[in-house]
């Protein structure tokens, strides 16, 4: 080859294409959900894959990288056919993706999970200074502070996250492909993750990135494909495409309003009121009143003790201070029973971990928190199937079959059906923590309207949720943590960003004393 | 259609036997059929009274396997348990006879000694583990040497014989029959069916497998989780007394080699039937279809040549390991590959 040659390709790297899907068909048993999609993922480009949930996206990436075989179609790697039949076929190719939900061994060490499979050994034994140093530094690569010899259990979410892209980089990865990546990072790991992408990218990486938020797409993205309904709807660069574009083409139909109107509530009308409560080393003398048929707001940043107030009210947590009315009247609440018994009701933030049995269909998912409803001494199945049938009309939860084990349904669907088991019990009061983490946009306006018809029926709702635009459509008021005292309760005009912000971060509010009007 | 769900699970189709479901019947079917071709007396309404009499101690403790398993949990020490409540019935039933004589009363106080010891040793178990946050393999194990070494030191080592009169009386227990039925068998079945009411229609039965599958959102679905783990080490502790109330009136005696090994035969009785080891999924009737493969497979050993009955150990465990592999289904993925 010349060096002319050589240059010609180093100047046409941006338009070189590694990996290529030529029109992938995929079935699972009788139902279709991938049709004819072709996608190419060029060196050097960000490459956003958009898409509601059940669009496809997930058995699209999953097929690029070798965890599924297509039904029809093939991938083609700089230039010739290939078949990836396994992940580790991939991976060799340097196509590796990061899943959603991430892949670590909980019990080992960062660096072990880094070098899982691949340890760096001398003689018949393992080199860990070898693979600390090399551990140690794709962290430091990453920014991420994170001690190699920790366990993965012990690490924030965010933290895995890092790691996982560490061993991904660590297997020297040339097409990377990213599902979801952000639904677990704070604002401040964002930033570091797209330093990161960008870098990869100059290096002449192909990426290809699956997300929700098309704030992130704008920003990271050249180009971006939509898929609807496991078909290919457009493919083209970001630049071309404005954000309602983008979410036009993705739900396929115009989103005329994504939240609720919100009606005024009377401020005398308290449905709860808690009075100083305290969690040993996480809550600091909380106190605030939640009218009926409002929606309380609570903003702060991870760790400013949100989530820990909201458990400790509802008697997940020990208080060590403090006390709750319910109209006006001290109720005792240490356990969840007891929240309950209060017609208080809590949506997890972690769906799969604590709010549904993944194992089992939606059924006993539905009426779990509710059983005594459904029969003393035996369960009423007939009355289980109606309520199932209502949960499903109401709350418009899209299954196939009934009998799916509810692990495989899509995040909307579970979201939509742990709603609908919490609003089993009848509460007047719901604790909402994160409702539309990991889920499309259509899904999620859909949410925001479930939580607004919640409020008309007269029921209070508190919602925490680290996602701005969320924060400031759906709530009445908005009440800021830091450090975990509530630093202030906004209403009026100062609902908005900039003062969130300033609360959440301790530049203005007031300090260590409890604020309620 | 658009975006609806669709899973690999719900639309595996055409030629399909639900083999979780119908795998041990299918088995046991296949056992019987063996048996008869082997032997013609297999099937005389003998053998197979035998069969399912023997059945019935393994059985009923099963059933109490199947609700802690269900529930994640385990029990290491039915076994002891099974030998320790026998002892101490046949001791207490002894002593009574100075001042009761043998009669129907020193029987029943002695049913009544082993139904609540056998709650008590239950309650033990589950309160240990759940209170005391320590693993139910650990705590049943520990358990199971506390039980199986308190018998020994009641016999002094030697063998507790009850009574000879107390056994002329307690003797139908065991030998006696409803309409042809030994009275073994129509306990095994009853409490079969209590069992399958219990953990497949009551809302108890739901919080069994509700906290088998994820103890964490069991929790968070208002679930006393540590009074429903209890609640079955309390179940399985009655099964393991109703077990022992049939098998006393049999052997009329106890020693430290009463009940070996039991626990094992009824966490195999559990595994073939279906139910799942780590929890979250259980079936009754697997469970009874399991223990009555385990005394057939014993049976045939009997009534053949063929293997040695030296062997019957080594048949059950292969038959076990076989079951859990049908059941996994993994076979058939592998082909379709």
């Amino acid at each position: 080859m010349t060096d002319a040659a050589v240059h010609a390709v180093d100047t046409d790297q941006q338009a070189r294409v590694r990996l290529s899907g030529r029109e992938i068909c995929k079935s699972f048993g009788p139902a279709q959900v991938l049709f004819d999609v072709s996608i190419d993922l060029r060196a050097g480009e960000v490459h956003a894959l958009l898409g509601e949930n059940g669009a496809g996206k997930s058995t699209l990436v999953k097929i690029l990288s070798g965890y599924h075989q297509p039904t029809s179609g093939e991938l083609i790697l700089d230039g010739a056919p290939v078949e990836f039949a396994d992940s580790e076929i991939g991976e060799n190719h340097g196509v590796i993706l990061i899943h959603q939900e991430l892949n670590l061994a909980e019990q080992l060490t960062v660096e072990e999970n880094i070098f899982l499979g691949r340890e760096i050994k001398r003689g018949w034994f393992l080199d860990k200074a070898a693979m600390r140093a090399e551990a140690k530094k794709l962290l430091d690569q990453l920014q991420c502070d994170v001690d190699p010899r920790t366990r993965i259990k012990d690490l924030a979410v965010s933290d895995r996250q890092m790691v996982e892209i560490a061993k991904a980089l660590s297997k020297n990865a040339d097409i990377l492909i990213l599902d979801e990546p952000t639904a677990v990072l704070t604002g401040r790991e964002v930033d570091i993750l797209f330093d990161q992408v960008k870098r990869l990218r100059e290096q002449g990486v192909a990426i290809l990135y699956i997300s929700h938020k098309l704030d992130e797409i704008k920003a990271i993205a050249d180009r971006v494909t939509v898929l609807r309904d496991g078909r290919l709807i457009t493919s083209e660069p970001v630049a071309d495409l404005e954000k309602d574009d983008m979410a036009r083409l993705m739900v396929g139909r115009d989103i005329k309003q994504m939240f609720p109107d919100r009606a005024p509530v009377e401020a005398s009308d308290v449905a709860l009121s808690v009075r100083d409560v305290s969690v040993e080393g996480q809550v600091r003398d909380a106190s605030f009143d939640l009218r009926r048929g409002e929606v309380l707001g609570f903003a702060g940043i991870v760790g400013a003790g949100r989530t820990a107030l909201m458990e400790a009210i509802i008697g997940l947590r020990e208080r060590t201070s403090g006390e709750i009315k319910r109209n006006g009247n001290t109720v005792s609440i240490n356990s969840l029973q007891d929240a309950k018994k209060c017609r208080i009701a809590y949506l997890t933030k972690d769906r799969k971990g604590s709010g549904l049995l993944l194992n089992m269909d939606m059924r006993p998912n539905l009426t779990l928190l509710a059983l005594e409803k459904f029969g003393s001494v035996i369960i009423d199945r007939k009355a289980e199937e109606a309520a199932l049938a209502n949960a499903i009309e109401a709350f418009d939860i899209r299954a196939a079959d009934p009998k799916t084990k509810v692990g495989d349904f899509s995040g909307g669907n579970q979201q939509k059906l742990l709603l609908a088991k919490v609003m089993e019990t009848d509460p007047e009061i719901v604790i909402i923590d994160e409702p539309t983490r990991g889920i499309d946009i259509g899904t999620k306006s859909q949410i925001y309207h479930f939580i607004g018809d919640l409020t008309k029926r007269g029921k209070s709702v508190i919602l925490l949720s680290s996602e701005m635009p969320e924060m400031l459509g759906l709530s009445d008021r908005i009440a800021v943590m830091a450090a975990g005292r509530i630093t202030g309760i906004l209403e009026g005009n100062d609902r908005n960003e900039h003062e969130i912000m300033r609360h959440a971060t301790g530049i203005s509010g007031k300090q260590g004393v409890s604020v309620h009007e | 259609m658009s975006s609806l769900e669709r899973t690999e699970a719900s639309t595996s189709s055409g030629f399909n036997i639900d083999f979780k479901a119908l795998g041990p019947f299918l088995a046991l079917v296949g056992l019987f059929i063996l048996g008869t071709g082997i032997n013609d007396a297999f099937l005389s309404g003998g053998n197979l009274s035998n069969i399912f009499t023997r059945a019935a101690f393994i059985g009923i403790i099963a059933v109490g396997a199947t609700f802690v398993i269900t529930a994640g949990g385990i029990d290491l020490s039915v076994g002891s348990m099974a030998a320790f409540i026998s002892g101490a019935m046949i001791v207490v039933m002894n002593t009574l006879v100075a001042t009761l004589g043998a009669g129907v009363e020193t029987v029943l106080i002695g049913i009544l000694v082993s139904v609540l010891l056998g709650i008590a040793a239950g309650a033990v178990n589950g309160l240990v583990s759940t209170k005391g946050k320590i693993e139910a393999f650990i705590v049943t194990l520990g358990t199971m040497g506390i039980y199986r070494s308190l018998v020994t030191y009641m016999a002094d080592g030697g063998t507790l014989s009850l009574d000879f009169d107390v056994r002329g009386v307690y003797r139908p227990v065991y030998y006696g029959d409803l309409l042809g039925i030994p009275v073994p068998v129509i306990v095994f079945f009853a409490v079969a069916v209590a069992g399958y009411v219990l953990l497949n229609m009551t809302p108890f039965g739901r919080k069994c497998f509700a906290i088998g599958s994820n103890e964490q959102v069991a929790r968070y679905s208002a679930i006393h989780v540590d009074r429903v783990k209890t609640l079955t080490y309390i179940i399985q502790g009655l099964c393991v007394s109703v077990a022992t109330i049939i098998y006393v009136p049999r052997l009329g005696s106890a020693s430290s080699s009463t009940g070996v090994l039991w626990e094992l035969e009824a966490i195999a009785a559990v595994i073939i039937g279906g139910t799942m080891l780590k929890g979250g999924y259980g079936r009754i009737w697997g469970t009874v279809i399991g223990a009555i493969m385990l005394t057939t497979i014993g049976n045939i050993l009997n009534l053949t040549d063929a293997i040695s009955n030296y062997l019957n150990g080594a048949v059950q465990g292969l038959i076990i390991i076989v079951a859990v592999f049908l059941q996994r289904g993994d076979w058939r993925r592998k082909k379709s590959k």
